[in-house]
């Protein structure tokens, strides 16, 4: 069994009174795709923010290459995070700069890259997600939800990361963009052949992108499995979440 | 025992809130002197803070130094003693209206825009995917518009200063009654060095104040559009209060009785 590329032991996070993650294992095999999925608020960004240290646990570890990382600063801090790229769900764009700017910001900022090699990797990567050079000049308010989320792709990967986070990588987009961005997210994936964690309540999307799954529900992992086995997996709640049902054992918090 | 929990609960928010802020300016001073330094982002908030807040500054110069002059014209008119208007003007504008207008006015226009433009980029998830990508937040987007401000303000004051001791002149020569010569003669006699280097400092104060909240606030705006409108008001609100505030400290720092 080799070390996980990722993983979290009993990591909770409260905000205030409401109890966000109660508890969470789990654990990111290399080289694995593995969904989390769940109903909304139930604590998935959360999760991926701990991971990626923007938050802190209040209580639990979590380990990157066998590595914790929880608590972690500075240079340290930054070494751990130059493994990973991350599709945000808005896509997260800096308005304020071009696409290709947005692209090698990481290649800039964080590695040092000299601006003209690091604008010619950036040509590259865009190519890679389908957007020729033409696009990389404008501003990303002129670009489509969908270009948005590809530039997004391309700057999650422009840095060569071990690991791809996506949260909710189809949200917002309609049916045919978000298939498009699912068959993206798989061949970049099986290109680079790196290890990805998505989030998302789209099962259409999951189904497509993993092969493995874990369900979040109420702060806990309630189960976890590869993709194949989801349709017999005799869980109540993830037979509720797969089939879309409004009646079963999860009730869905209408008020926060 | 309901007036005793809210009381308790009020108190508490104060220190929470003030434990933050003070957290928060810990950060972004020592990320001023701590490696690296984004020089052409400090170019870039040099030319949004200073340059494109002169024409409001100015024009707002121009008027309080023209209405100091009538007023005290009519006010020193009972005394017999108008000819006093050319040093009260300067002493007024340069010890505190030049720097007091100057930051109200670029409060309300940069403080504002800050907090809109980082409460955005909270809000839009811009702040996460900074952190993602390697890059300190607070040294990318504080440090640049702190240091710009404290640059920018003192040179605002400075031209501030000018502008409405000419405001001054304009008045008193065009409709008081004053002889140009003897009103700038004046005016250059009694003002002495420390009536416009204390305004300098306390312009350098104000624009720490002015980039310190438009950056807390919006870094602190949570929940879309509405959270970062509240975040711009209380970002303009925070600024001026803590401006006067400040405003009536330094003068009783820099001028003991």
């Amino acid at each position: 069994m080799s070390t996980p590329k990722v993983e979290l032991r009993g990591v909770k996070k409260r905000f205030g009174d409401k109890v966000v993650l109660d508890g969470v294992d789990l654990a990111l095999d290399p080289g694995h795709s593995l969904v989390v999925i769940g109903g909304s608020g139930t604590g998935k960004s959360v999760m991926i923010k701990c991971v990626l240290g923007i938050l802190t646990p209040d209580e639990g570890n979590i380990f990157v290459d066998g590595q914790e990382v929880t608590g972690l600063r500075g240079s340290a801090r930054d070494a751990v995070l130059r493994k990973f790229g991350m599709l945000f769900q808005g896509a997260a764009l800096f308005d304020s700069l071009p696409v290709w700017e947005n692209v090698a910001f990481g290649l800039i900022q964080g590695h040092g890259m000299p601006r003209k090699q690091a604008r010619e990797v950036a040509i590259e990567k865009l190519a890679k997600v389908g957007l020729g050079s033409d696009v990389a000049m404008l501003s990303p308010a002129e670009l489509s939800g969908g270009m948005q989320k590809r530039v997004g792709l391309a700057r999650a990967i422009a840095a060569d990361p071990e690991i791809i986070f996506f949260d909710e990588p189809t949200t917002g987009l309609d049916p045919i963009m978000a298939d498009i961005i699912n068959d993206l997210i798989v061949s970049t994936v099986k290109d680079l052949g790196v290890t990805t964690l998505s989030i998302t309540h789209d099962m259409v999307s999951a189904r497509k992108i993993s092969d493995h799954i874990a369900m979040l529900y109420k702060g806990k992992i309630v189960w976890a499995g590869p993709t194949a086995d989801i349709d017999g997996s005799t869980n109540a709640f993830v037979d509720q979440f797969i089939h879309g049902r409004a009646e079963g054992p999860i009730k869905m918090e209408v008020r926060a | 025992m309901n007036v005793l929990a809210s009381i308790g609960r009020a108190t508490l928010g104060f220190f929470r809130e003030t434990g933050k802020l003070s957290l928060f300016t810990g950060d972004a001073v020592s990320g001023v002197v701590r490696p690296p330094v984004y020089g052409w982002l400090i170019a870039q908030q040099l030319m949004r803070i200073g340059y494109y807040s002169l024409p409001v500054v100015g024009l707002t110069a121009f008027f309080t130094g023209g209405v100091l002059a009538l007023q005290i014209y009519i006010g020193g008119n009972r005394y017999g003693a108008e000819s006093i208007v050319p040093q009260i003007v300067a002493l007024g504008i340069t010890r505190e209206l030049g720097p007091v207008i100057a930051g109200l006015m670029v409060a309300g226009r940069v403080a504002a825009a800050i907090a809109a433009e980082i409460g955005t980029m909270r809000v839009t998830e811009q702040i996460d995917a900074l952190t993602t990508l390697s890059t300190n937040p607070v040294k990318y987007l504080v440090v640049p518009r702190l240091v710009a401000a404290v640059i920018s303000m003192p040179i605002l004051v400075a031209i501030a200063d000018s502008i409405g001791i000419f405001g001054g002149y304009v008045v008193g020569t065009a409709s008081l009654g004053f002889n140009g010569g003897i009103y700038l003669k004046n005016t250059v006699d009694f003002i002495t060095q420390q009536d416009v280097t204390s305004g300098l400092i306390k312009a350098a104060v104000f624009g720490f104040i002015i980039a310190l909240m438009g950056c807390y606030n919006g870094f602190n705006s949570r929940g879309g559009a509405q959270g970062v409108g509240a975040a711009t008001t209380n970002a303009v609100v925070s600024a001026s209060i803590l401006i006067l505030a400040a405003n009536y400290a330094l003068t009783s720092l820099l001028f003991p009785r």
